[in-house]
């Protein structure tokens, strides 16, 4: 993957201002971005799904322009075929598993029926071991089927890329570390190509192919990790 | 008793149709409101909600002043259209409306601003259109709170008095509805007609409140 970004966006919040600008290129499979938080880092995923337009700037990946300023492009979320995985899952709670999974297989103004059935909905609910809860509510499981289910429905649509908002934040520390290491050997097999956001120096460790860091709105530092 | 039952069927026919145009309208509004922020906004929604503290006959008077024959709607329709909206029963559907509305608006507007917006976002990246993302997550996680609202909007459209009278008059058996059956029974001293028309209305009431209380509390399971 490719990733080309150079973004400029100002928030304003009553008489606050945020200014979060970024200007990075970065090439590999693994980017992680670090940063304490409230350093505008999950701004930044979202300028990358299309969920905020900045307001100058582009953001390219693999050379397809995703958002120009200049040339008024921005393409919307819908269109860019990105994941995202979000901090507390945002799975949906009044849909069951398998519904949540199917979600974006499903096209229209109907949300897919308790009983669907798909080849690729099929392969991950065992791929995550997620069969026996398949027909519970996201409010009956534990924090890692929560986290399997978000990633389930993530990949369905066979994304270009995934978007991780500090994937490992919401989860007890032992769980943190077997999910870290089967988020780790998932993305190995799938060589999904991925941008992960953290503040926790061990998915720095673990995921780091290529780290940049933010701070206050800003990108202040790149270097090759591994 | 001759006028206790065309009155019970007045009065529901104009809440029904009153409740159905809170519905529409109180949904549209309330979920723009939710969604857009504008020049204005607050504005709109004090103007909304004013029928909820105003005393009925004022906001039966300025419909008198809004549709009457000389009023510049009124007046409009009837060159126009020849149409005639005072004494009539759609009259007194329009009266009950503008009563209602707050009822539905307000809790609709809490329930739209009460889903998540990620719900919403996490949709959109899953290439979930606009319209999918309203009828898929939206709706769905905000129809108790709106359905709520129109059990309420319906039993005050039911009872509405004040707007009506001022609107549509109490002509029996055209627009004469439950409740001002009841004044007018009680006016002419029928005792026996206004017992069953208040025993009626409360009934109606009564089921009404039950049925909010049961949509209420228990919101679909959160996160």
């Amino acid at each position: 993957m490719r990733l080309d970004v150079d973004i400029r966006k100002t928030l304003r919040s009553g008489h606050r201002t945020f200014e979060l600008q970024a200007r990075f290129c970065a090439q590999g499979e693994r980017v992680v971005v670090v940063g304490p938080s409230g350093a505008g880092k999950s701004m930044l995923l979202k300028v990358l799904a299309g969920l905020v337009r900045p307001d100058a700037g582009h953001v390219r990946i693999d050379g397809e322009t995703l958002f120009d300023a200049a040339q008024g492009i921005h393409q919307p979320p819908q269109a860019r075929n990105v994941a995202y995985l979000f901090q507390d899952y945002a799975l949906f709670p009044h849909l069951n598993v398998r519904q949540n999974i199917a979600f974006g297989e499903r096209r229209g103004w109907r949300n897919p029926p308790a009983a669907h059935a798909s080849r690729e909905v099929e392969r991950w609910l065992d791929a995550f071991g997620l069969r026996e809860v398949a027909h519970q509510h996201p409010h009956e499981l534990s924090g890692g089927q929560r986290q399997r289910t978000a990633l389930a429905r993530a990949l369905v649509a066979r994304p270009r890329a995934l978007l991780l908002d500090e994937p490992f934040a919401a989860l007890d520390t032992d769980l943190r570390a077997s999910m870290r290491a089967e988020l780790d050997a998932l993305q190995r097999r799938l060589q999904v190509p991925m941008v992960l956001i953290t503040h926790d120096p061990e998915d720095v460790r673990v995921f780091g192919e290529q780290v940049l860091r933010m701070d206050a709105g800003h990108m202040t530092e790149e270097q090759a990790h591994a | 008793m001759d006028n206790a039952w065309p009155a019970l069927w007045l009065s529901l026919q104009v809440a029904t149709w009153a409740t159905l145009a809170c519905l529409v309208l109180g949904t549209g509004v309330s979920y723009a409101l939710a969604r857009w922020r504008f020049p204005g906004r607050d504005l709109v929604d004090t103007l909304l909600t004013l029928p909820m503290v105003m005393p009925p006959t004022v906001l039966g008077y300025y419909l008198l002043v809004l549709l009457g024959r000389k009023g510049w709607l009124g007046g409009w329709l009837h060159d126009t259209f020849g149409i005639q909206l005072i004494f009539t029963l759609t009259g007194a559907v329009i009266a009950a409306t503008v009563v209602a509305f707050p009822l539905v608006f307000k809790p609709a507007r809490a329930a739209f601003e009460a889903v998540d917006p990620q719900l919403q976002d996490a949709a959109r990246v899953l290439g979930i259109s606009e319209a999918g993302v309203f009828w898929r997550v939206t709706l769905p996680l905000a129809w108790r709170g709106i359905l709520a609202g129109v059990l309420l909007g319906f039993a005050r459209a039911l009872g509405e008095f004040g707007a009506t009278l001022m609107v549509a008059g109490s002509i029996p058996g055209k627009t004469q509805t439950l409740s001002i059956a009841v004044y007018e029974a009680v006016q002419a001293g029928q005792d026996g007609v206004a017992n069953l028309l208040v025993l009626i209305t409360s009934v109606v009431c009564v089921a009404v409140l039950l049925a909010v209380g049961k949509l209420a509390p228990g919101r679909v399971a959160t996160r």
